[in-house]
């Protein structure tokens, strides 16, 4: 019940900012930005209720996890909107969040006895880490996004929609380059404190299961991004390729590695 | 007050030739206008604007023909027009019309560039200069607060001031969206001539904080360096100046291409892939067209700069009927307001006048009964109260209702007619 308000929530919130884009009426994107701000509350809510109701931290089924998912990015934006602002970045963050919730909505809601291997302080620890890291690796998919469309105005001369709607391109790679600052911290914290964990729970820090390993590939792809853009200046359509590209191994790992490769992460269905 | 007393006289760039205009111009003593308006008589309320292309007076004026003969004459005073001539040069409009101009002004609908802010501010001076000497009163208060208001809501509602319409502000519009702000950007100059100067100008403009000016003969960069406190470097220079700089606009007289894809690629790398803005307005062309395909390069030449341009005017021409729309239905509610302006003063000189005969009659009336107790000739002041209200209130509804503007004015005549209310005034001036 909680869970569907906060999903019509976020779909009025969608919405709005869809109409903003299309008309560019400040107040229409205020309307927006509350309706997201109390979609996200509300889905707080949601999630605190569902912890009382398990018994655990709900992280466990493919529906709490998406559902998370979504929540880290709705406050990793209204955080990063709170510090500055980005011309209809909402437009965009919104749009994925709708999606997230989307999935969430179809998969299954029934809470699952928690198997004593997951019954550990590390449990939120590591896998609230790991998701918030995904919802700003999210944002810097749709920065990188915004960052392409932009500039394939630019280079083609011809201006659509976009051109006017979207910030500059400067602004759109400092917009990534946060992103990914924000993001690679806690995707390495993520990976840090579940290879901790595992070293508690099964004996050994690495087990080269599919979903440890999908996540190391990413974070290498995160890493080698940052690292050329200080060294060899890899900025621009670039970068912004390596953040839609990054985000991708992100949701391969999520979903990829829990459908197709079996291994011990692999009751998060 | 009548909507017909408020009056725009004036002259600009499209009923007087620029020779017309300097002659006009009243930059000696910013004085005089002020002192010599007020003098004129019947010239109630006004407000001066005087700038490049435009000069005017908005005034308001019951007794018009004189004052509008003494108007032009104090705006021709200094010039050696004919002043059978001046007719050909002044626009003057009135009631409705004067709003409406008003209001075109202040949205830069009238302007040589249309959607250019400046006439806005210029406007909003010329507008307190006045308030300042109290030279405007309710009507132009209200009216000039209203057309910076409708100026406003034009600015918002419409696009009209959205997009560039000449080639070097469409090259700053597009530094925009690829550097975001302009302030600490760097901007190389390759050639000194006028066209490099302007869009150095509106670059300077807009915050860049260095020029570099690089040609063929050191003399003219550094001359041209000069005016914006920037440095000259020879042409030899030019590769590694492109290393620093963000912007570079190539305006060379050479007959063939100065820089070419692969000189520029690596310098991309020198430049960590800094985004490089890259203007070629030469004709021929100084810049390889293939730098575009570089990433983080982004090239146009005049002709992209002037399809920019294009499409931009076309855009503002449409922006532009919205918000002559804006327009009308602004005027429609001041001409509301004016009415409304004119309902309550009539109802209350109608009341007046009937209390002034009921009281004259009563005081005579009693004056010859004399057997009248104060209790009889309480009632019949009450009674002859009663009367009065019944018989104004059906005129009174007559006047207060219809929502048609035409009607309203005919009304507000008619019943001002048939009671006489104007006589009255007259009487006491």
């Amino acid at each position: 019940m909680l869970f569907s308000l906060s999903l019509i929530g976020y779909y009025l919130s969608t919405t709005t900012y869809i109409i903003f884009f299309v008309t560019q009426k400040k107040k229409i994107r205020s309307a927006a930005r509350c309706l997201l701000f109390g979609a996200g509350i509300l889905h707080t809510v949601t999630i605190i209720s569902r912890y009382f109701l398990a018994g655990h931290t709900p992280l466990t089924t493919h529906f709490d996890t998406v559902s998370f998912f979504a929540w880290s990015m709705t406050w990793a934006f209204l955080s990063f909107r709170w510090r500055y602002q980005v011309k209809n970045f909402g437009t965009f963050v919104s749009i994925v969040i709708s999606a997230l919730m989307t999935i969430a909505a179809l998969s299954s809601q029934t809470i699952a006895e928690l198997p004593p291997a997951l019954q550990s302080a590390w449990l939120p620890v590591h896998a609230s880490i790991a998701i918030i890291a995904d919802g700003f690796m999210a944002m810097g998919f749709c920065s990188g996004l915004m960052y392409l469309l932009q500039e394939r105005e630019l280079k083609k001369k011809r201006f659509g929609v976009f051109y006017s709607r979207l910030p500059s391109l400067e602004a759109l790679d400092n917009l990534i380059q946060h992103c990914l600052t924000v993001g690679f911290p806690l995707l390495t914290l993520g990976i840090i404190t579940g290879s901790l964990w595992a070293k508690q729970a099964w004996g050994a820090y690495w087990h080269w299961d599919p979903k440890e390993t999908w996540s190391l590939i990413t974070w290498f792809l995160y890493a080698a991004m940052l690292h050329q853009r200080f060294i060899a200046g890899w900025r621009g359509k670039r970068a912004a390729i390596l953040a839609i590209i990054g985000f991708i191994a992100i949701l391969f790992t999520l979903w990829g590695v829990t459908f197709l490769l079996p291994g011990v992460h692999s009751y998060v269905r | 007050m009548s909507v017909d007393s408020i009056l725009v006289l004036g002259v600009n760039h499209k009923t007087a030739p620029v020779e017309v205009r300097e002659q006009l111009a009243f930059t000696s003593d910013p004085e005089r206008p002020f002192k010599k308006l007020k003098e004129i008589p019947g010239c109630s309320e006004f407000c001066f604007l005087s700038t490049c292309n435009r000069v005017e007076v908005i005034f308001t004026s019951p007794h018009q023909m004189e004052t509008i003969r003494s108007i032009k004459k104090f705006l021709f005073a200094t010039s050696n027009i004919n002043e059978d001539d001046i007719d050909n040069f002044i626009y003057l409009h009135r009631g409705a019309d004067a709003i409406t101009h008003l209001y075109r002004v202040a949205a830069s609908l009238d302007s040589m560039v249309v959607g250019e802010p400046q006439i806005l501010g210029q406007l909003k001076d010329a507008y307190r200069n006045s308030a300042d000497r109290e030279c405007t009163g309710v009507v132009l208060n209200r009216l000039l607060h209203k057309a910076f208001s409708v100026a406003k809501r034009i600015r918002t509602e419409t696009n009209i001031g959205g997009s560039a319409v000449s080639i070097s502000y469409a090259a700053v519009e597009l530094a925009k969206k690829i550097f975001g702000k302009l302030e600490g950007k760097k901007v190389l100059l390759v050639g000194a001539g006028e066209m490099a100067e302007l869009a150095a100008e509106h670059l300077v403009n807009q915050g860049i904080s260095e020029v570099i000016v690089a040609n063929r003969t050191l003399e003219r960069a550094v001359n041209l360096a000069k005016r914006f406190n920037g440095k000259a470097v020879g042409l030899t220079e030019l590769h590694t100046q492109m290393e620093l700089v963000d912007i570079m606009v190539s305006s060379t007289g050479a007959s063939g291409l100065i820089l070419h894809q692969e000189d520029v690629k690596p310098i991309m790398k020198q430049r960590k892939n800094r985004p490089l803005f890259l203007i070629d307005i030469a004709v021929p062309r100084d810049l390889d067209p293939k730098l575009n395909d570089l990433d983080n390069v982004y090239l146009y030449d005049v002709d992209d700069l002037s399809q920019v341009v294009e499409g931009n005017k076309a855009e503002r021409e449409q922006e532009a009927q919205q918000a002559e729309r804006i327009v009308t239905e602004e005027t429609l509610k001041f001409l509301q307001w004016i009415e409304d302006m004119q309902l309550t003063p009539t109802i209350a000189a109608l009341r007046l006048k009937a209390d002034t005969i009921a009281k004259a009659e009563l005081a005579k009336t009693i004056s010859h009964c004399s057997n009248l107790g104060a209790r009889d000739i309480k009632s019949i002041e009450k009674m002859t109260g009663a009367i009065l209200n019944k018989i104004l209130h059906d005129p009174i509804l007559f006047l207060k209702e219809g929502h048609n503007h035409e009607d309203k004015q005919l009304k507000l005549d008619f019943v001002r007619k048939i009671f006489g209310l104007d006589l009255e005034a007259e009487k006491e001036e």
